[in-house]
């Protein structure tokens, strides 16, 4: 308990929060969209944002949100025109943009960041910055899903039967990929790039099993991230071991027990 | 007065004709069956008339207006709603998709938009299956569901593009009853490889396969030739009567039995 009066412990624990109920809600979308492979894509050349923003001296936060988001501008232009080769672009821009990344630091003069914090996360150097940026964002997000949610409802269910029905599909799912982005890069900050994907998948998964719309799977994915989180940075205090993929093992065990209870009900 | 008109409809992909010269229309409370084979252009026809597909040449008018702007007198229902079933979304979601957008709440759903899934889902039989996940229905339940979000726009026209393909027997039977009972009130075009169709329901039948042959099958006993035995059809033997090729009951223009 004495580990809570640390104020780099309280920000270690809002911030996840804040980011587990962005992931529990972005992640529902990309799920249900299918869009998982994608994500991976976008944290991954995101990469390229940290380089750049160290190599020009930004915010590291402000670096790759503007590349992240970039990518996903780009992704959603190549994959309206040529749905089928999805595959293949998102696999080229999750390679360019890690190898721009590299390529940025590499030139930096007299800087050595550190490369193992990106990748695997340092919720306990989170700044009040960092906290209201996450902050922004949720509120961001909270809004959208509630203004629009039955045009992304739709847009996620049918998306032909909602160009019917006059929504207009390519705005909506540009804006699933943009809130993606900037999902993956406030998380990246919780569990780092590489394990992002899993902290947007596995307490999704859960919550579609319990749930019967997409509103209460988002909301209890929110909640499942929240515990899978505030578990693993516990056992990370507590044994010594790296926050972000303390974090990712619970959730994985977590997600055997639950499948196995799951099956056998 | 005509409800779909089309007049000397042609399409192609690339350059490849899908479609060529298509004249057809469709009266109210018709219910007409669209067959051929696959690769046809049945369901670019749909699409065309749904104003999904670009029209290219020819043209299209739905109760005397163009298909884009007539959509909200059309409910439609797509070939495959087995995809997505593990979609958290209950039956009345879906069908409440279907409402034609209106004055809306922030947040939630409408009254008004409530109340017509409603009746829409008891229209079709399914009313004690609102708060049901989609993906927990059968087949022919999740059909209904279909049928029933596009009823929620008070359509006109029906169209149904095979209704039918992913369901058992009897679940095929009580959608066409469902169908019959829907077409006293409203026109019904359906898309369908099921011959029960055009034998017992279809009161008019297109056979798509690139041109466009029309028949009124009302009376089936004088459209049809039984060999002799006149309850018992082959299908192969009737899809192929009511090709234009091997049609020798049709006159030479298919189109001569469109009234004015």
């Amino acid at each position: 308990m004495e580990a809570l009066s640390f104020d780099f412990m309280q920000h270690a624990l809002l911030a996840g929060i804040l980011v587990s109920f962005a992931a529990g809600i972005i992640g529902s979308l990309i799920v249900v969209n299918r869009m998982v492979f994608l994500a991976g894509g976008i944290a991954h050349t995101s990469y390229g944002g940290i380089g750049m923003a160290v190599y020009f001296g930004l915010p590291i936060f402000l670096g790759a949100s503007l590349f992240a988001v970039g990518s996903a501008l780009l992704i959603a232009v190549l994959t309206l025109r040529k749905r089928h080769r999805m595959d293949t672009f998102i696999g080229l821009i999750w390679a360019v943009g890690m190898a721009i990344g590299v390529i940025l630091v590499d030139l930096t003069p007299g800087y050595n960041v550190d490369l193992m914090s990106y990748l695997f996360g340092s919720i306990l150097a989170v700044s009040s910055e960092d906290l209201w940026f996450m902050g922004a964002l949720l509120a961001i997000i909270l809004t959208v899903v509630t203004v629009w949610y039955r045009d992304i409802l739709a847009v996620s269910y049918d998306s032909e039967y909602a160009t019917l029905r006059g929504v207009n599909v390519t705005f909506f799912y540009t804006l699933i990929l943009i809130l993606s982005a900037l999902t993956v890069v406030i998380a990246i900050k919780v569990v780092g790039l590489i394990l992002v994907i899993a902290m947007l998948t596995i307490p999704v998964y859960i919550a579609e099993k319990l749930s019967k719309s997409l509103f209460s799977m988002m909301f209890v994915s929110g909640l499942i991230a929240t515990l899978f989180t505030l578990a693993g940075l516990w056992l990370s205090y507590t044994y010594n071991l790296t926050s972000g993929a303390s974090i990712i093992m619970v959730s994985a065990l977590c997600l055997g027990v639950f499948l196995l209870i799951y099956r056998t009900k | 007065m005509s409800v779909v008109e089309i007049k000397d409809l042609s399409f192609a992909y690339d350059k490849q004709t899908i479609l060529e010269n298509i004249n057809l229309n469709v009266e109210e409370r018709d219910f007409l069956a669209i067959i051929g084979p696959n690769g046809g252009g049945k369901s670019t026809l749909l699409k065309l008339i749904l104003g999904i597909n670009p029209l290219k040449s020819g043209s299209i008018t739905i109760q005397g207006k163009k298909p884009s702007q007539s959509l909200k007198h059309i409910g439609y229902v797509p070939q495959n709603t087995n995809i997505n079933t593990d979609f958290p979304i209950k039956a009345i979601e879906v069908v409440m998709m279907g409402h034609t957008p209106g004055k809306r709440p922030l947040f939630g759903y409408g009254r008004d938009e409530i109340s017509c899934a409603l009746g829409a889902l008891a229209q079709v039989g399914m009313q004690e299956f609102a708060q049901t996940k989609i993906g927990s229905l059968s087949g022919g339940q999740r059909q209904r569901v279909m049928i029933a979000r596009a009823l929620c726009a008070n359509p006109s026209i029906l169209i149904l593009d095979e209704p039918t393909s992913s369901i058992d027997i009897t679940g095929q039977r009580s959608i066409y009853e469902l169908l019959r009972e829907l077409n006293k009130q409203i026109t019904v075009i359906v898309v369908s490889h099921d011959i029960s169709v055009i034998l017992e329901y279809a009161n008019k039948a297109a056979h798509v396969n690139k041109t466009l042959s029309y028949h009124d099958i009302s009376d089936k006993k004088s459209t049809f030739h039984t060999h002799g035995n006149q309850e018992h059809f082959c299908e192969i033997e009737l899809l192929q009567m009511l090709a234009p090729s091997s049609c020798n009951s049709c006159e030479s223009e298919p189109q001569w039995r469109i009234k004015p």
